[in-house]
């Protein structure tokens, strides 16, 4: 095996700082309204969360409203050529004469939909091998762990890279669907680790001997008792997939119909945008992905610190 | 075992994709006369579809072990593994220093940071706004900035034009003078990465009981955050293992922003030019170099933690 078993520590730690999801919560109730609305108490509380979640949404906002202001298409040549920004153009255009607003706000629409989808389906795939292999043990844990073992070496974009170049990718959802599906492992290795350590617990036993299915006990007993870790883990995987779709995109391997914001940054940098000093083409699709995963990150920290105490701030 | 994977996956997708790989690169080299004629013989003996699947399997790893990783299309007749081995010192000179200096630095900053309110609220935005950048994006910033605007490092290459690669002075000044800019986007995307982690691992670590324990005890707190780093040091380290592939992915980038001769480039020429051959011995050499990388980090791994050492001995 390439990655030795070794007494290692929990490798998602390094982003999801360390979570005892066994800890009971704090009996807080006297002094807030109980339930969600303490989640939302905390959360609401923590400019970290605010701030995250606050760029995400402005983010969203403009892939949603952006397409609806403008009246050009992404890719059509409407206009004259390598001009700066101004009132007709917002942010220029190309040296094709494209309108790089436009090439912007569709390209924001293109990298969600790859974030979501890609995430979706690692995170499925994640959640499903590590708690099957977590809570099964024996030979399915040995099997699964081996496969999970085998894809996390393989780098993803090499193994993107190969089959991006026979499969014409035609569309993002292709593309999110192949980097969902390599983009698994780490996931799946932190829910068995905490799987483990959640099965010896009285309440799963007490779950086993009322006649549960496996199914069951993982669905109503392990999935609600690490429903903060799942949902960081999501938040992760959401951000990462956008970052390879964007490395992917400007390899040239994603979708070239239609537009997304690493194309717009392989279109500047090989129409060398770089030496003629067109800065409004590559600036805006670098600092939207900066935005979305940035504000993704950040708003994990404060997601972290909402449901790990000890972490907040002093 | 996982190379051995990677290797069936080389070998399976040319065969099981849609699409007949050979036919499509034949109707590229019309463009070449004379060669089309060699290249459908040579293919049909590389991929020897006449003989029964587990044969064509067996042989591709015989051809393998001679080191015949197929020939070149986008640089016909250069064989790949020529290509790639003439490639590789380029991305090991960016990819080695840019892991090794932006961990250890990630790591020192990091640590600083926790638990301490200044430092804390200036380097943590910071590192997650680098972690959070596309490796290419920052590459085009820092060409743009740094070689357009202000002439200070050049654009493009690995060395001078004029040059050729050799032992002189004279090389390995424009060689590091035209390093700096790829190196830069590597180091800083994974510095704030590793900041970020060592920085909540820290504050873990000064959590806990040893920590209160040697702290009550009257220690400094300059010998507590020395105990803590060494105690979160172990995940970094996980941590970096697992990063690999998406250092690997930044060099890929970053090289092709900066035409710099790596892998990259030569990946970015043959996506471009469809050569398949090209791109699978790509695969496979990322792949080997990413486990040689494991095995190393496995080896320090033990070095570094000796519990492990311990249990590899058979210890109490």
């Amino acid at each position: 095996m390439a990655v030795s078993d070794h007494e290692r520590t929990d490798p998602a730690a390094d982003r999801i700082a360390t979570l005892d999801v066994a800890a009971p919560t704090v009996p807080t109730a006297a002094l807030l309204p109980s339930g969600r609305s303490e989640f939302a108490y905390f959360a609401l509380r923590n400019w970290k969360f605010d701030l995250g979640l606050g760029v995400v949404l402005v983010c969203v906002a403009a892939a949603l409203v952006g397409p609806l202001l403008t009246d050009h298409e992404p890719l059509a040549f409407t206009g004259p050529t390598d001009q700066p920004p101004s009132s007709e153009y917002w942010f220029g255009t190309t040296s094709f004469g494209q309108d790089v607003f436009t090439q912007f706000v569709y390209g924001l629409r293109a990298a969600f939909v790859v974030g979501i989808v890609a995430g979706g389906i690692a995170w499925l795939l994640g959640a499903v091998v590590g708690f099957t292999a977590g809570y099964r043990g024996g030979w399915v844990d040995d099997v699964l762990n081996m496969l999970t073992n085998v894809v996390l070496v393989i780098p993803t974009i090499a193994l993107l890279i190969i089959v991006a170049a026979y499969v014409e990718v035609h569309s993002y959802a292709t593309e999110a669907i192949l980097i969902g599906l390599t983009s698994w492992p780490w996931a799946a290795r932190a829910v068995r680790a905490q799987t483990f350590s959640l099965k010896t617990r009285e309440f799963v036993d007490v779950a086993r001997l009322s006649g549960r299915g496996t199914r069951q006990i993982i669905a109503t007993e392990l999935a609600p008792n690490m429903s903060s870790y799942l949902l960081m883990m999501f938040i992760l995987l959401f951000g990462g997939a956008i970052l390879i779709g964007a490395s992917l995109d400007f390899l040239g391997l994603g979708p070239s119909e239609s537009i997304s914001l690493g194309l717009m940054m392989n279109n500047a940098f090989l129409s060398s945008a770089l030496i003629l000093g067109t800065w409004w083409w590559f600036v805006p699709p670098g600092v939207g992905i900066i935005a979305i995963v940035g504000g993704l990150y950040v708003m994990n920290v404060g997601l972290d610190e909402v449901f790990n105490p000890k972490l907040r701030e002093r | 075992m996982t190379f051995v994977v990677a290797v069936t996956i080389d070998w399976a997708i040319p065969r099981f994709m849609p699409g007949d790989p050979v036919e499509r690169l034949l109707s590229r080299m019309q463009a070449q006369p004379g060669a089309s004629e060699a290249l459908r013989g040579y293919y049909a003996e590389a991929f020897g579809f006449d003989v029964p699947i587990w044969q064509q399997y067996l042989n591709f790893w015989a051809a393998l072990f001679h080191g015949d990783l197929g020939l070149s299309i986008a640089y016909f007749p250069t064989p790949v593994s020529e290509l790639i081995l003439s490639a590789l010192p380029y991305t090991l000179a960016l990819l080695v220093p840019a892991i090794l200096l932006s961990f250890w630095a990630g790591n020192k900053v990091g640590a600083l940071a926790a638990r301490r309110k200044v430092l804390d609220n200036t380097v943590l935005p910071a590192s997650y706004v680098l972690t959070a950048t596309p490796h290419m994006w920052l590459g085009i910033v820092l060409v743009w900035l740094f070689a357009s605007t202000v002439a200070i490092f050049p654009v493009s290459g690995a060395y001078g034009l004029a040059l050729q690669p050799e032992w002189s002075v004279e090389f390995a000044r424009s060689f590091l003078h035209h390093w700096i800019l790829p190196f830069s986007a590597l180091f800083l995307v994974g510095f704030g990465g590793w900041a970020i982690g060592m920085r909540n691992m820290i504050i873990y670590e000064l959590e806990a009981d040893y920590s209160n324990y040697l702290a009550s005890l009257g220690a400094p707190t300059k010998l507590v955050r020395k105990y803590a780093y060494r105690n979160a040091l172990l995940p970094q380290i996980t941590g970096l293992a697992l990063a690999l592939g998406a250092v690997v992915a930044g060099a890929i980038v970053v090289e092709i922003v900066f035409s710099y001769p790596g892998l990259g480039t030569l990946t970015l020429n043959a996506i471009e030019n469809r050569d398949y051959f090209l791109i699978q011995g790509i695969f496979l050499f990322l792949i080997i170099g990413v486990l040689v990388a494991n095995f190393v980090i496995d080896i320090a791994y033990v070095f570094i933690d000796p519990r492990t050492r311990v249990g590899m001995q058979g210890g109490p």
